[in-house]
């Protein structure tokens, strides 16, 4: 139930979709693959799926070969953004397609979508129509659908990208259930970031084709391995400067100490805006900065600073601390850089 | 009580929009047809029998109607092979082929007649390579089934060929990955979806060939109880003066063309509610 992937090469004329991509997932894994549109992510998947084929590389599904195996062989099951629902067929016809192609035996199949329906909570509709659904009940009939035939691995498209913000939230809370439920080896591909470092175990960036960072969502999220990486996840703040003193890079009055840079390189800082620390006295801290709009985010402030040569940063505060100290347009503040990452220009 | 059929809408005009489509159609079609009717009431129940069931005339409606029906039948096939061909797959002068497929609306049917006929008798290019094979198209009801098939070519076509545009990439996708076959997807998922549009043009087809008259004449010979068609009769009645005899004859067609278009029609319906009907309890 594992899936291996090496070199995967993929163009379209000349747009290189994926580019030289190996990973491994481990059997019984929830895995995301995260990145911007046209990334190659969903390519990725179609390859892995056998929906679109490799220009070279090797795809093994279980410890077994199966780049050259076709889409109706690989016991793979898919999940498409929009549901890819069969219109003219009932929920429960819909389950049991996957069954029927094969020839199961009529009392197993129905007891099979059953307990599929049971599992994704639509007990009761399965004569419905796809048209008679909400958008968040179609989707859990399509995984119900990938999920009957018993697949190697799940493979989803997209799954919660066309339902609105709050099926999605609660879609998303159940998936991860559903994964423990069943184990099911499954591998996902979104462009959203917080539905990758919410709910999957591992998480491969993918950038242009290629993988930037594999890891866990911690690892991704506070060490960032590349400018890609450090700029696409997450909220980021970045200066670009220079070393002043071997190991040592200055922008305006921040200091950063680094290593492994030579005089001369240009070095960019990247820092997030909970790793800014803001005070409202000099305590130790040597930077002004100006406050130019302050924004609620609920448990959060956001603040946006004015630090000088046209530069503004932004920091996340928890609103007791920024409602205690009084924070306002226009006022001066001291801050601080608690965290950071730097990378070669 | 006080009927309501007129639901409030945002949009204005119900009452003017459907009272010039009355009109229009009265106009066009019902009052027409009313003197049809009107016509034959000239003629007594006795005499209006012995006209409409009257041994020739009997013999060019099963004429009439089996080749229209076998006529429309192939149309069915073959015009869901062109409309899958043109959706499906790029190969030259795609654009041409497209074309030419409404060429059969576009050619005066007259036209298309004596065109057909000169190809398909016994010295023509294709009734010579017919002829040794021991088979006679023109001036058979063989030839009627080749004019039939060739004006009711484009009705399934262009019905179907949008259809299979707009379908679902995904869901034939989904089948595949759920373990179809070619075969089975066709026939599970593609089909069923494209079922209703291919019935229209189906229907079309086949009211096409019922009432077609130019093209027929001239391949089928028009001998009487072998290849007269039930429009030649009416027109060879109409011909001798003999109106009250000819819409006796045309008002048993627009029955029984009615009654089957209905059928088909309904059949339609019934296919296509059963999985698009939706309320706003329902959705929750």
């Amino acid at each position: 139930m594992s899936i291996d992937v090496k070199n995967l090469n993929k163009k379209f004329g000349a747009f290189v979709a994926v580019n030289n991509v190996s990973f491994h997932v481990k059997t019984g894994s929830l895995t995301a693959i995260l990145g911007p549109s046209g990334s190659g992510k969903s390519t990725l998947l179609r390859i892995i799926s056998g929906l679109e084929t490799a220009d070279s590389g090797e795809i093994h599904l279980t410890g077994a070969e199966s780049t050259y195996q076709s889409v109706k062989d690989r016991n793979v099951g898919f999940v498409f953004q929009h549901y890819a629902l069969f219109k003219h067929m009932t929920v429960a016809e819909n389950i049991a397609f996957g069954l029927n192609v094969r020839k199961r035996n009529r009392e197993e199949t129905r007891e099979r979508v059953q307990e599929l329906l049971h599992l994704v909570q639509l007990e009761g509709l399965d004569k419905r129509y796809p048209s008679q659904l909400s958008g968040g009940q179609k989707q859990r009939v399509a995984l119900a659908r990938a999920l009957a035939p018993r697949p190697q691995v799940l493979l989803l498209d997209e799954p919660f990208g066309a339902l609105d913000a709050k099926v999605r939230d609660e879609l998303r809370e159940w998936i991860t259930h559903l994964h423990k439920e069943t184990n099911v080896t499954t591998l996902f591909v979104t462009h959203d970031q917080h539905e990758a470092l919410e709910i999957a175990d591992r998480i491969l960036v993918m950038n242009k084709g290629s993988i930037e960072q594999e890891g866990t969502a911690l690892d991704i999220f506070d060490h960032p391995a590349s400018h890609f990486v450090a700029q696409f996840v997450g909220e980021t703040n970045y200066i670009e400067a220079s070393l002043c003193e071997p190991e040592l890079v200055c922008w305006g009055s921040f200091k950063f100490s680094v290593n492994g840079y030579k005089m001369g390189d240009k070095i960019r800082i990247y820092f997030r805006p909970n790793d800014v620390y803001v005070s409202p006295t000099p305590e130790t801290l040597q930077v002004k900065g100006v406050i130019t709009e302050t924004r609620f985010r609920g448990p959060l402030i956001e603040l946006t600073l004015d630090i000088g040569e046209d530069k503004f940063i932004t920091a996340l505060i928890p609103k007791g601390v920024a409602l205690a100290s009084g924070y306002k347009k226009g006022e001066e503040v001291f801050l601080g850089i608690t965290a950071f990452h730097s990378f070669r220009v | 009580m006080k009927i309501q059929f007129k639901k409030h809408s945002v949009l204005p005009g119900f009452g003017i929009t459907l009272g010039f489509t009355l009109l229009y159609l009265s106009l066009i079609v019902l009052i027409p047809l009313s003197g049809l009717f009107f016509k034959t009431s000239q003629i007594s129940w006795n005499e209006f029998w012995h006209i409409a069931t009257g041994e020739r005339v009997l013999y060019s409606y099963k004429l009439t109607f089996g080749c229209s029906l076998i006529a429309a039948t192939i149309n069915m096939f073959f015009g869901l092979l062109v409309a899958w061909v043109l959706v499906r797959y790029p190969f030259p002068f795609k654009k041409i082929v497209d074309a030419s497929i409404d060429l059969p609306f576009a050619l005066p049917t007259a036209v298309a007649g004596i065109a057909l006929t000169d190809l398909y008798s016994v010295n023509g290019w294709i009734g010579k390579l017919l002829d040794r094979a021991h088979i006679q198209a023109a001036f058979t009801p063989l030839g009627i089934l080749i004019a039939l098939t060739f004006i009711g070519l484009p009705f399934v076509v262009r019905v179907v060929q949008p259809v299979l545009q707009d379908l679902d990439k995904a869901e034939e996708e989904a089948a595949l990955s759920l373990g179809a076959g070619r075969f089975s997807t066709f026939f599970r998922v593609i089909l069923p979806e494209i079922w209703p549009a291919i019935l229209t043009g189906f229907t079309l087809a086949f009211a096409r060939a019922l009432g077609e008259y130019g093209s027929v004449i001239f391949i089928a010979g028009n001998m009487p109880m072998k290849t007269e068609i039930t429009t030649l009769l009416i027109v060879t009645k109409l011909e001798q003066y003999d109106y009250a005899g000819a819409t006796a004859i045309a008002i048993v067609m627009l029955l029984v063309s009615f009654a089957l278009l209905l059928t088909i029609n309904v059949l339609q319906w019934w296919s296509r509610s059963r999985h698009t009907f939706t309320t706003a309890q329902e959705l929750q």
